[in-house]
């Protein structure tokens, strides 16, 4: 096998054989950068996106500039890399980033081939937009539409997936950039924008007239995002996933940025644990102890986070809905951190 | 070292890096080495690291079912068609973008070029100005320029057509539509008739010449031809009382259904005619070149022995001026087929969008799929040469 892939290779693109030879202590690797690299998304709005200054915010940010807190107790220590749907996980693999917070849908086959998924962000599910005045109501009126949607995303399988179970005849338009499926969308070239709700809140504030379109009802898939980590290394895989479920349980202990120094008081064990003031729970994960209570100060906890960047407050205005704690009637649950 | 001490150095007394012989031969050697080293470490690079990330080369995927549209395909495909089957897809819309660009390049090309040199003021500005302007803007520029200024501000299908609406033509920013002709049984007597004209020139043309260069007698080819392949052929067509209806395609809720004759998509347009004007404007000045490189003296040779412009274009420029256009021509062509890979930018799914694109970001099988797409890419490449040079060995003047 080794032959063949020698002789396969002669002409092969090799930028995958220049990155870091050593791939394995990816913490090691970081801290000799002194930044953490993150590939993000284009430019989606909540999520990660860019503001005129070149400042990234959104949830999924977020998620990084945790990691980078609690690697260098410094959350500004994350260098941003935007990457196309299509070009996403070659660059993980490739080493090109260290992590891949980009509203990514955890399915088996990525988990299985391009890496692995280390928590969920954001629970959500496919739906569609359509113009007002096509009169539709419901997705099952959609037979021999033209739908508008981006490559290399399950978004893509899913809508071929419905079209196909409820026999409806369908074009598929699919564009590379998301920006370029919304000008689609808008220039009348498709009838039906399809991607992820959250997604779709986002991108229809980028419409020319967004009170000209109706999400409709239908959820079609589920859509867990999450963060994704290479292969290979469990140290990692457990600091990107202890920082997305510290900031999950701060919100469950009542710690906020405001409160997290009154909080570092509190005889709560748990809460203690959490912030390091006992334990040495930081140093198993080959971290500071205090690693949750940087992460907590400089970037806020979940709810925090969400109601900032995606919350009723914002342009996309969502609710907590699935992703409110699991004691509020979401699904949103961390381990303990014990 | 055997080598070395053998031939003309070892009259000279053995090995010596003096030797301009030897010097020669150790140079080669080094050269190889050096290559051969350079292409071993990119190989093992890869390899290695591929077994790191426990990446495993392998084309099993090739059978694995795809699970996504494809927006234009020219055989029948659908989700549950294969990653193997996604590639002949991209393939083919590649390969027609390719050839329909090509030729009409080089018709538009022709054009441009003599238009260059035409003795008409206005006709020669206009051909310098579509030069100028396009060979100087980058095609990926035009591509968006077609697509997103030209093709999507058209209107929607819901705009001009009424649900229901029998349609036999239908340009939109969904794309040109076209109904579909049913050929009835006397239709098909029309269609052999064209055939036959088309043989029957073959034959005349031939004969013609033959004749021509025995008698100096001259035969109306172009009469006989246009009456054979094109009069005949409609004159039955008429008699028949038309025999070919053309089925209209229906509006449907969103947009006219499938079903018609034709059906080209806005990106295939778009990128069709980026394509086509930008290469034409390349092979004008090719053109134009070939045309110039031939002496103004052949053409007053020929005027003195009596033959018109017509001929003299025909029979002493051209064939001529073909031995310097077609070459770089050749270029033009393999430009073309490498820039249809811009298709990408709009959608267009073409061997690159769809299979170095979206298969690879499903597969992750990097290394296979941007392989398989080189070499395709290399293929088409080497047998357009190769067809280019079998033309030019051709036309080529044969000097003795």
């Amino acid at each position: 096998m080794k032959l063949l892939t020698l002789a396969a290779c002669t002409t092969a693109v090799v930028s995958a054989s220049f990155a870091a030879a050593t791939h394995a202590a990816t913490l090691d690797d970081v801290k000799a950068k002194g930044a953490v690299t993150c590939g993000v998304s284009q430019g989606l709005p909540g999520f990660s996106n860019p503001d005129s200054e070149g400042n990234w915010s959104g949830l999924d940010v977020d998620t990084c500039r945790a990691v980078a807190a609690a690697v260098f107790g410094d959350a500004s220590a994350a260098e941003f890399k935007p990457l196309s749907a299509k070009t996403r996980f070659t660059a993980l693999t490739s080493g090109e980033i260290d992590m891949l917070p980009r509203n990514t849908t955890e399915t088996l086959s990525r988990d299985a081939q391009h890496g692995d998924f280390v928590g969920i962000n954001y629970y959500d599910g496919q739906g569609f937009m359509v113009r007002k005045d096509l009169g539709v109501t419901s997705a099952k009126e959609l037979a021999g539409a033209a739908v508008c949607t981006n490559t290399g995303t399950t978004t893509e399988l899913n809508v071929a997936d419905y079209f196909r179970s409820n026999g409806m005849d369908y074009t598929v338009v699919a564009f590379e950039k998301a920006d370029e499926v919304v000008a689609a969308y808008d220039a009348g070239r498709c009838d039906v924008y399809t991607t992820d709700q959250s997604g779709i809140a986002a991108q229809r504030t980028k419409l020319a007239d967004p009170s000209a379109h109706i999400i409709l009802p239908e959820i079609i898939s589920k859509e867990p995002l999450g963060p994704m980590v290479r292969h290979g290394d469990n140290q990692w895989a457990d600091i990107v996933k202890w920082s997305l479920n510290c900031m999950i349980n701060a919100e469950e202990a009542g710690i906020t940025s405001a409160n997290v120094d009154e909080m570092k008081g509190s005889d709560n064990p748990d809460i203690k644990r959490l912030l390091g003031t006992e334990g040495d729970l930081g140093q198993l994960l080959g971290l500071p102890n205090d690693y949750c209570y940087n992460i907590v100060k400089q970037v806020g906890n979940y709810g925090e986070s969400f109601e900032r960047n995606v919350g009723p407050d914002t342009p996309l205005g969502l609710e907590r809905g699935l992703n409110a704690l699991w004691k509020d009637g979401g699904i949103m649950y961390a381990a303990p951190a014990r | 070292m055997a080598e070395m001490n053998s031939g003309e150095s070892s009259k000279q007394g053995g090995f010596s890096l003096s030797d301009k012989h030897t010097r020669g031969i150790v140079y080669q050697v080094l050269t190889i080495g050096m290559v051969a080293y350079f292409i071993w470490w990119i190989v093992d690079n890869t390899a290695t690291n591929m077994e790191v990330r426990n990446i495993r080369f392998g084309f099993e995927f090739l059978t694995t079912e795809a699970g996504f549209g494809i927006i234009q395909s020219l055989i029948p495909y659908n989700e549950a068609s294969s990653y193997g089957r996604v590639f002949v897809v991209g393939l083919l819309n590649t390969l027609i973008v390719a050839i329909i660009g090509c030729a009409l390049a080089t018709v538009l090309g022709f054009i441009v070029g003599v238009g260059r040199l035409s003795k008409n003021w206005l006709i020669r500005q206009i051909s310098t100005v579509y030069v100028e302007t396009l060979r100087n803007i980058p095609l990926l520029l035009q591509i968006f320029f077609w697509y997103h200024a030209v093709l999507k501000p058209l209107p929607g299908p819901r705009d001009i057509h009424a649900r229901g609406d029998q349609l036999w033509f239908s340009l939109t920013n969904n794309g040109l539509m076209v109904a579909k002709p049913i050929p009835e049984p006397a239709f098909i007597a029309c269609a052999l008739l064209f055939i036959a004209g088309i043989v029957g020139t073959v034959v005349i043309k031939k004969w013609a010449h033959k004749r021509q260069m025995a008698t100096g007698e001259r035969f109306p080819v172009l009469w006989t031809a246009l009456g054979l392949i094109i009069g005949l052929p409609l004159l039955v067509f008429f008699v028949t009382g038309m025999p070919l209806s053309m089925q209209p395609g229906e509006m449907g809720t969103f947009r006219p259904n499938t079903g018609f004759g034709l059906n080209v998509i806005p990106e295939f347009i778009a990128l069709l005619l980026a394509l086509v004007a930008y290469t034409a404007a390349f092979i004008a000045e090719i053109v134009r070149a070939g045309i110039q490189s031939v002496s103004h003296g052949q053409t007053e040779a020929s005027y003195s022995l009596g033959l018109r412009p017509g001929p003299t274009l025909r029979l002493i420029i051209i064939p001529q001026a073909l031995r310097v256009i077609v070459p770089p021509l050749t270029s033009q062509y393999l430009n073309l087929t490498k820039n249809s890979s811009l298709a990408t930018a709009i959608a267009y799914p073409d061997l690159v969008a769809t299979f170095a694109g979206t298969v690879l970001n499903q597969t992750g099988k990097a290394v296979e799929i941007l392989l398989m797409t080189m070499l395709v890419y290399l293929t088409i490449s080497l047998l357009t040469s190769m067809f280019m040079n079998w033309y030019n060995a051709r036309v080529k003047l044969v000097e003795r």
